[in-house]
């Protein structure tokens, strides 16, 4: 069976609708909202701060550590609320794929908090919540060095895909998911995790095909980012 | 002991934000169906305080005690994202005395008509999560979480059920059954002077403060004293009756 047409109508190469504001959280040094199609996520950023417990402070280089949590309500079935193996498991990758782009070194002994949490899920949302959690950073002043940009890419039944929903993941004759970040200045890939079943060529086809969506997610983010100073004008 | 900025404030009957004693911070915004997945969600803003509820249903046998109603599970989890006072891990006490006072309001009053959650007596009943997420923390939380709630599960509908099991994802449009409609409302203690809806600063400087559910009718159906000091029965009085006068302003808004 071919999957000659996408669940949601959208091109193969396609993302879904996408919305970002930052500045949503008050109280945080950053924060920012980033939805791609029903997936909510919500990220703050706090730093830099002491850091604690203080055998973890580093003189020579700041501390980036990311907290990955999704809502009870925001799947189908409860999410019991509290870390889990699979949110422990994201948090560790979402701050490797942020790492590269912070300036830590100017930040000796203190560190960045990046708290992440999912609103309302339908696949991608780790990518959403490291698209929102860069912005979060870049909306705390963070020196980067570059914005970080995640998509999942992959595979369902015989197309690739890009920024495949929960229904498309649950495909009958199956489907890969490819999640990655890309540093869309210098192409680095930060974020590459996969499930399912892939050649090295359709693999190769994927991460192109990541790597040119991406440049929507940056265009968001660079605009959400101006929206603030807008509004903070008027 | 030095006195803090709030209560020198107080002396002089001023309030840190301008506020009069009697006046609850505006607008408080409820907004309806912030997450699809949930049966029943809302977010509440309270001035810089913004909290979302959801409900999520599942099905469940009952308590040996109450073979026929349903089960109301209230949590809270004060993320570290809301306030950089918040720590990480397990709800601490005060997610859980904001979860539990959230609660007995709900509980109390008689809100959810438990027993029309019953499916099967002795054997299967509906269970009710409601779930707390404060996303920005300015003080006064329990009144705005309070609000979340009862926003929430007044919009909560059933998801279809097969036999014993639910079908997931699916919703029907039968609204979850509600008798009573509680608002919490909380006024804090500072230097002799009682004011209502503290801020973060006022929170964390009060010498006490009690939070009162009220139904529609007046009547109080839950209550707590937070905080270590002392109230003459005189004052309790007083703050009682402003959190009643002030539960059916706060009211409107869920018109």
């Amino acid at each position: 069976m071919t999957y000659a047409k996408r669940f949601d109508g959208r091109k193969f190469d396609e993302i879904r609708p996408m919305e970002a504001k930052v500045g949503i959280i008050k109280r945080a040094t950053g924060s920012a909202m980033f939805k791609m199609g029903n997936t909510i996520a919500i990220a703050a950023v706090y730093g830099p701060r002491d850091v604690f417990p203080s055998f973890l402070q580093n003189p020579s280089r700041g501390l980036l550590r990311c907290h990955y949590d999704m809502m009870s309500f925001s799947v189908t079935e409860r999410k019991r609320p509290g870390p889990t193996r699979r949110s422990n498991e994201i948090s560790k990758v979402t701050e490797s794929s942020l790492f590269p782009v912070v300036e830590l070194n100017k930040f000796g002994n203190t560190g960045f908090d990046i708290y992440v949490n999912i609103l309302q899920a339908d696949a991608g949302t780790r990518t959403a919540g490291i698209n929102a959690a860069a912005l979060a950073l870049a909306d705390a002043g963070a020196p980067m060095k570059d914005l970080v940009c995640s998509v999942a890419v992959g595979k369902v039944g015989d197309k690739i895909c890009v920024d495949l929903t929960k229904e498309e993941e649950d495909y009958k004759d199956g489907a890969t998911d490819l999640p990655i970040a890309i540093l869309p200045r210098s192409g680095k890939v930060t974020l590459l995790q996969m499930d399912g079943k892939m050649t090295q060529k359709e693999i190769k086809e994927a991460l192109e095909m990541g790597k040119k969506a991406i440049q929507s997610i940056k265009k968001l983010q660079v605009k959400a980012l101006k929206d603030k100073y807008k509004e903070a004008g008027k | 002991m030095s006195k803090s900025y709030v209560e020198v404030l107080a002396d002089k009957d001023a309030r840190i934000d301008g506020r009069k004693f009697d006046e609850v911070r505006k607008p408080i915004k409820i907004e309806l169906g912030v997450s699809n997945k949930a049966e029943g969600s809302a977010k509440v803003t309270w001035g810089e305080t913004e909290v979302f509820v959801g409900v999520k249903m599942a099905v469940g046998t009952p308590y040996p005690d109450s073979p026929e109603d349903g089960v109301l599970i209230t949590g809270a989890e004060l993320s570290p994202m809301a306030d950089p006072e918040f720590l990480s891990g397990p709800p601490g006490p005060e997610a859980i005395e904001l979860a539990r006072v959230v609660d007995r309001g709900i509980r109390e009053s008689g809100m959810i008509d438990t027993k029309k959650l019953c499916i099967k007596k002795g054997e299967l009943v509906w269970t009710i999560f409601l779930d707390i997420y404060p996303l920005n923390n300015d003080g006064n939380l329990i009144d705005a979480a309070s609000l979340a709630a009862v926003a929430a599960l007044k919009s909560a509908v059933f998801p279809k059920l097969d036999g014993d099991k639910i079908l997931y994802g699916e919703f029907t449009k039968t609204k979850v059954p509600l008798n009573v409609i509680p608002v919490t409302c909380t006024v804090v203690n500072i230097g002799g002077k009682s004011m209502v809806d503290p801020v973060l600063e006022e929170e964390k400087n009060f010498d006490a403060r009690i939070n009162v559910a009220v139904s529609e009718k007046g009547d109080v159906h839950a209550m707590q004293k937070g905080g270590n000091v002392g109230l003459d029965i005189d004052q309790v009085d007083e703050m009682i009756g402003l959190a009643v006068k002030k539960s059916a302003e706060i009211r409107k808004v869920l018109k």
